[in-house]
């Protein structure tokens, strides 16, 4: 057995060992997986799709914005490239629909119209106010398609390195807003709970926040609990990873780049080594004892 | 360093320079002249990886902690700051938090071939025990460096980890706090990570030159692991190793890019993205992959100070291995029962890996207990007796016998 197959035999060896022991913990992995969905920025070439998310927008405004905060966008991200692409006129009109908290010039708390370069002023003045209201804070969604994900398993987690997969987020959310169900027989439920088949002991304190035709969509897309929710998990998606369209834009240049620096290097190389690799005199037959590089 | 007094810059400037300073000598005899055995296989690049990735750490690291803010109020928004409005800032911080990961997988390589090869062995025990050095530089300093991002998982992992020297009998709370500055991780703890995360890097970058220096002393190992005898085994540094090493850096950087432009969260926590919040503790705390093997061997010994004893057993250990493995033969090519149980251990590390992220409960404590158990038994039993017992196979005469006899 040569180096190679060695390691081979090595990594499936120890594949095969955690393979054969993983039936013995499915008991721990009681969850169900979030379905894959179809995204347009998943793979090499993903970008977003701007319809969708401005779609998104929508919902978040209309819907998730009530509770949920976005501190870390600003209006103005709404309009920079790889995003939801709205005109500087259009985020300049809806920053002026959103009320800021500000002082005027003699230190009085006034509120002024939004502009900008403000960020989404957030639905609760503080996490104690939004946690009286609900008993849970509803989380920020500036990071949250990043910040949620679900189990892979072996040996999901190692073929995921070469699918690029990387939507897990994106996935939860939307089997998430779709996931409310009515508790199975014997589930004890506490009165403020709701039972959500993929929510991680099914019992989570946001009531189902979204039904279909609730978000009225001017781009002739269907109204349906699918679409809204692929939206919505989509436009956080780019709040979370707003530089994704240029991240893989540009990983395929350097892709390209690398790999022919690569080949031009290996050729390089062939050449420098010929010599000391097949010496002339070995090459015709003589004693290797006796050559010289 | 050999070749040294035989550089003779033509230029008349460089001339008069090198009179004074004969740093043109040194590269020269460093870079250029020094011979390096023929026979180096690909697994040889990765010193030369590491050095790379040194470097790429180095410098994202710098222009990154132009735009950071160690503050525990404004670390976690910093970081997403640099990721949002930065320019190329995105690009920075997956570089630098995937250049972890790839340093330490370069690092990992480097010791299996080292361990493969024979090379800790004698005249190279220095160089191993500067290599072990190394390892822990750079276990402290990734460590800390993921704490900085200040999410739920740096802190937690601050906290678990900082936790471990409570395990020290009568002083050991007192140390923890002197760690903490305070009596919990906060921002004091924040800021120290920073300082010593910036310091460390050349604190490693001056511990490499020694690693490289005593290199040159011996000389490298090859994978016949017999030493070079004259001319004939060697080729010079120059174009041979820096189009190899180049060559293998190049390749490396495809896999780096990979990760960086296509899966750049794939190696990090989903946790990490929430912020810190010390009054909510995540369902599970994991450590960076990098330190899983680690992190099992602590969980898989019921008693906290003998699990951190044995933690910390795990590296120490490493630094013992030249006089722990008494073959007097090299390279695991010539040693046919080594060879298996060096595989053995192998798939004991990534066995250890992946048993340290999973709950310590049920089967998975038991397995990383046999893992565990191997993996001191390698050292501390196989080792010692193979090289009593052992049938070496026959060693060839020269390093270009070795190659070229098999050829010809």
């Amino acid at each position: 057995m040569n180096m190679q197959h060695r390691i081979l035999a090595t990594v499936a060896a120890a594949g095969f060992a955690i393979a054969f022991a993983a039936p013995a913990f499915a008991q721990l992995a009681e969850q169900e997986p979030p379905p894959h969905l179809q995204w347009s920025f998943s793979g090499p070439f993903g970008q977003y799709d701007q319809a969708q998310l401005q779609r998104g927008f929508k919902i978040y405004r209309e819907v998730c914005s009530n509770c949920h905060s976005l501190n870390l966008i600003a209006f103005r991200n709404l309009a920079e490239p790889g995003g939801p692409g709205f005109s500087e006129a259009q985020v300049k009109k809806i920053a002026s629909e959103y009320k800021i908290k500000a002082l005027n010039d003699k230190g009085e708390p006034i509120e002024r119209p939004g502009r900008p370069a403000d960020h989404f002023p957030p639905p609760f003045p503080n996490d104690l106010a939004a946690k009286a209201m609900f008993g849970v804070a509803p989380p920020d969604m500036s990071t949250l398609a990043k910040a949620r994900t679900y189990q892979r398993g072996f040996p999901w987690f190692v073929f995921d390195i070469f699918t690029q997969y990387q939507e897990e987020g994106p996935d939860y959310i939307a089997a998430i807003l779709k996931g409310y169900k009515q508790p199975p027989k014997g589930f004890h439920l506490p009165p403020d709970g709701h039972y959500n088949e993929y929510f991680p002991g099914h019992n989570i304190a946001m009531p189902p926040p979204l039904t279909a035709g609730q978000v009225k969509y001017t781009d002739g897309s269907p109204e349906t609990m699918d679409q809204y929710s692929k939206d919505i998990a989509a436009f956080l998606m780019w709040a979370s990873e707003p530089h994704l369209d240029a991240r893989k834009r540009i990983g395929f240049q350097v892709m390209v780049f690398l790999i022919v620096l690569s080949g031009l290097l290996y050729f390089t190389k062939k050449k420098v080594w010929h010599d000391v690799e097949h010496p002339r005199e070995v090459v015709h037959g003589q004693d290797p004892a006796k050559t010289t590089i | 360093m050999s070749g040294h007094a035989t550089y003779q810059p033509k230029n008349k400037a460089l001339q008069w320079f090198e009179k004074r300073l004969p740093l043109g000598g040194l590269i020269y005899s460093s870079f250029v002249s020094y011979p390096t055995p023929r026979n180096l296989n690909y697994w040889w690049t990765f010193g030369g990886i590491l050095s790379f990735m040194l470097a790429v750490q180095i410098i994202t690291g710098v222009v990154l902690a132009m735009h950071y803010t160690p503050n525990t109020a404004l670390a976690f928004d910093s970081v997403e700051g640099i990721m949002r409005d930065v320019n190329y800032g995105w690009l920075l911080r997956y570089v630098h938090a995937n250049g972890a990961s790839m340093f330490f997988l370069a690092a990992y390589l480097h010791m299996f071939r080292g361990m493969y090869y024979g090379s800790y062995k004698e005249p190279r025990e220095v160089l191993w025990i500067l290599g072990v050095i190394l390892l822990l530089l750079m276990i402290a300093t990734g460590f800390m460096g993921y704490v900085l991002v200040w999410g739920q998982m740096s802190f937690w992992a601050a906290t678990v980890i900082t936790n471990l020297f409570s395990a020290i009998p009568g002083v050991g709370h007192a140390i923890v706090t002197w760690l903490w500055g305070g009596y919990a991780v906060g921002n004091p703890t924040l800021n120290r990570f920073f300082s010593l995360h910036y310091l460390l890097p050349f604190v490693i970058a001056g511990v490499v030159v020694l690693h490289v220096w005593a290199l040159h002393v011996a000389g490298q190992n090859n994978p016949s692991g017999i030493e070079p005898k004259s001319a004939k085994d060697t080729v010079p540094f120059t174009p041979y190793a820096t189009i190899k090493d180049g060559f293998g850096i190049m390749v490396f950087c495809i896999v780096f890019a990979w990760f960086v432009f296509y899966i750049p969260n794939y190696l990090g926590h989903a946790d990490n993205y929430i912020p810190a919040n010390p009054a909510v503790t995540p369902s599970e705390i994991v450590p960076e992959w990098y330190y899983l093997p680690f992190y099992a061997i602590l969980r898989s010994i019921p008693n906290k100070l003998l699990g951190v004893i044995a933690l910390f057993s795990s590296i120490a250990i490493l630094a013992f291995l030249p006089w722990l493995d008494t073959s007097k033969v090299r390279s695991a090519r010539y040693r046919p029962v080594y060879r298996q149980f060096f595989w053995l251990f192998v798939a004991t590390c990534i066995m250890l890996g992946w048993l340290g992220s999973k709950p310590p409960e049920g089967i998975y404590v038991i397995l990383a207990r046999i893992f565990t158990f191997y993996y001191f038994a390698y050292f501390l039993v196989i080792l010692p007796l193979l090289g009593v017992f052992e049938r070496t196979k026959p060693l060839p005469n020269s390093i270009a016998e070795s190659v070229l006899g098999a050829k010809a």
